[in-house]
């Protein structure tokens, strides 16, 4: 269709048409090229130049000290602890979140008295800052003065005082429950647009040809909704392996190093031990791994159609 | 699937009412402690409904300032949505018309976009360093627009397919030149996407943190930033924190109220239609 458009401008004048129309299609690129290019490529090459010197907050060595930075990081437990713990995050989250959203989505996807009013109310954790959310959560999780002991202590009857963010037993849960309060909206919204979508003729059929509920939703529901799913958890899957702001509301990472992701690892060496060099090819490391991974993703699924 | 009636209704009533309570529960806590004295904000057990709405935590945020920061925030992410979706929506529709780049440059586009930011922002501050940026308004503009382009690009890329190539080839045969169908005939047509991607747009920049706290100092802190001023070693300052949340929270409620309709669309890239 674009040949269309295309044939009706270019009728036989390409050669006397001003020079902004001839190059119309890439002047309307280059702006936005122009603007990702300046915060993404220019940065990155001299990230990569960086990354090969020995720049920190102490010495200015732009003497170039080969892959050095890069053996560094292979022998830095601290950062693939820091892997670790946001592979962590990813295993327990996503899935739930999944999960609890299907759920939610089924929960309301027939008529029920107020139901857009409870869609609209339930999907505001999406859109309330993730830092303020990490904020919150801190207030709900402090032992004395935040309910959720309180409500804990009514439960079991007596009092409970359990310290969530600095107890190593409790802070994973804590963080998790802030996570998976935030972003399981997200994953209800969108299932149930996709479920809403899915033929109900079909479904008729297959209830009347005596397939039980369990059959209609691996066999028609499921595949109906596929694509959705995997979009939604393509883009869950990102957002949790950049993991920075809720940790931060709630523990900047402690006790410790425990609850450390890769984000916050990052800026630590970065924004305050100032190991520049180090910091670069950190940074590089994550971009180069996080670029295959979402190059194959999206080579399989087309977010647009 | 039939609908159910009586006590089927009755169960899902009730699901429906403890998802309610959960999802809303930290927001209504974090809004009470906003209004809260000192002495019902340290109160043991905690309380869970103040016994007058006081607004002193606000006053306070006036007073000292501090409030200026969700002004901060408006400057940056209004600023930054309208270059990026003049910019995007340009760019948007070269690629939706005429295949520019091809599959390649698109893909590259939206992965971009999913890039994390700690890893864009650590080059883009050795960057502004040198261009002394930092704790700039523009220095944080250009950052948002870019990190935002990739996004309306490629919502806008949807919206622009849907546009009937009739008009345009009318135009066209008319006489009005490519420009003038980009504005005159396009832009108006993908109006309501326009809006609806603007907001998310303007929603990213308004809540973003990291980028934010790398990048400002003290001229242009956003009101995230502010929000975790607050918190000390030993003693936090609930009211504050809770109050500055709540000035820089319902902002946001109150433009993804007006646009339920674009919500699916908008937060699944454009995947889902909704």
């Amino acid at each position: 269709m674009a040949a269309a458009v295309e044939a009706a401008g270019m009728r036989g004048d390409a050669a006397r048409a001003p020079w902004s129309e001839r190059y119309f299609r890439y002047l309307l690129v280059a702006p936005a090229t122009f603007v990702i290019l300046l915060v993404g490529l220019f940065p990155f090459v001299y990230t990569l130049l960086v990354s090969f010197q020995n720049i920190t907050m102490l010495e200015e060595d732009t003497s170039f000290q080969g892959l050095a930075n890069y053996a560094r990081l292979l022998a830095d437990t601290r950062f693939w602890e820091a892997i670790g713990h946001t592979l962590l995050f990813l295993a327990v989250a996503l899935p739930a979140e999944l999960v609890l959203g299907f759920l939610l989505a089924l929960l309301f996807l027939e008529k029920m008295p107020g139901r857009q009013i409870f869609i609209a109310l339930i999907v505001l954790p999406v859109v309330v800052s993730p830092i303020v959310a990490g904020a919150t959560w801190r207030l709900l999780f402090d032992n004395r003065f935040g309910p959720i002991n309180q409500i804990l202590s009514w439960i079991v009857g007596e009092p409970v005082t359990i310290l969530w963010i600095v107890n190593p037993t409790f802070v994973y849960p804590a963080i998790l429950l802030a996570e998976i309060w935030q972003w399981t909206p997200f994953m209800f919204l969108l299932l149930w647009a996709a479920l809403n979508e899915v033929d109900k003729s079909q479904l008729e059929s297959a209830e009347i040809d005596g397939a039980s509920f369990w059959q209609r939703l691996w066999w028609i529901v499921l595949p109906a909704i596929r694509p959705v799913v995997i979009i939604a958890l393509l883009i869950r899957g990102l957002d949790i392996f950049r993991l920075f702001d809720v940790v931060w509301g709630l523990t900047r990472g402690g006790p410790g190093t425990m609850t450390e992701t890769i984000s916050i690892y990052t800026y630590v060496v970065g924004f305050q031990q100032f190991e520049t060099s180090y910091t670069a090819a950190m940074a590089l490391v994550i971009i180069l791994l996080l670029s295959a991974v979402v190059m194959t993703a999206l080579d399989r699924v087309a977010i647009a159609r | 699937m039939r609908a159910d009636r009586g006590l089927g209704l009755v169960l899902r009533m009730a699901a429906a009412v403890v998802a309610l309570v959960f999802f809303l529960f930290p927001i209504y806590w974090l809004f009470m402690i906003s209004f809260k004295t000192p002495d019902e904000i340290f109160s043991y057990p905690p309380v869970w409904w103040p016994a007058s709405l006081q607004t002193g935590n606000y006053a306070v945020l006036f007073k000292d300032g501090d409030a200026w920061t969700v002004w901060n925030s408006l400057v940056l992410a209004g600023t930054s949505t309208l270059a990026a979706t003049i910019l995007g929506t340009m760019a948007a529709y070269s690629i939706a018309r005429f295949g520019t780049g091809g599959k390649h440059y698109a893909n590259w586009i939206i992965s971009n976009r999913m890039i994390p930011p700690i890893a864009i922002v650590f080059p883009v501050f050795l960057l502004f360093v040198k261009l002394g940026w930092v704790d700039t308004y523009h220095g944080l503009i250009v950052l948002y627009t870019a990190f935002n382009l990739p996004y309306v690009i490629w919502m806008m890329r949807g919206y622009v397919q849907d546009v009937p190539l009739e008009l345009e080839e009318a135009a066209l045969v008319d006489g009005c030149t490519r420009w003038q169908v980009l504005w005159k005939i396009v832009f108006p047509v993908v109006r309501g996407g326009l809006f609806a991607t603007a907001v998310f747009t303007f929603v990213f920049a308004w809540n973003d943190f990291l980028f934010a706290l790398i990048l400002s100092r003290s001229q242009v802190v956003t009101f995230p930033v502010q929000v975790t001023h607050y918190f000390g070693g030993q003693s936090n300052f609930w009211a504050k924190i809770a109050a500055m949340s709540v000035l820089g929270t319902v902002p946001i409620f109150i433009v993804v109220a007006t646009l339920q309709r674009f919500l699916v669309r908008g937060i699944s890239l454009g995947a889902v239609k909704g």
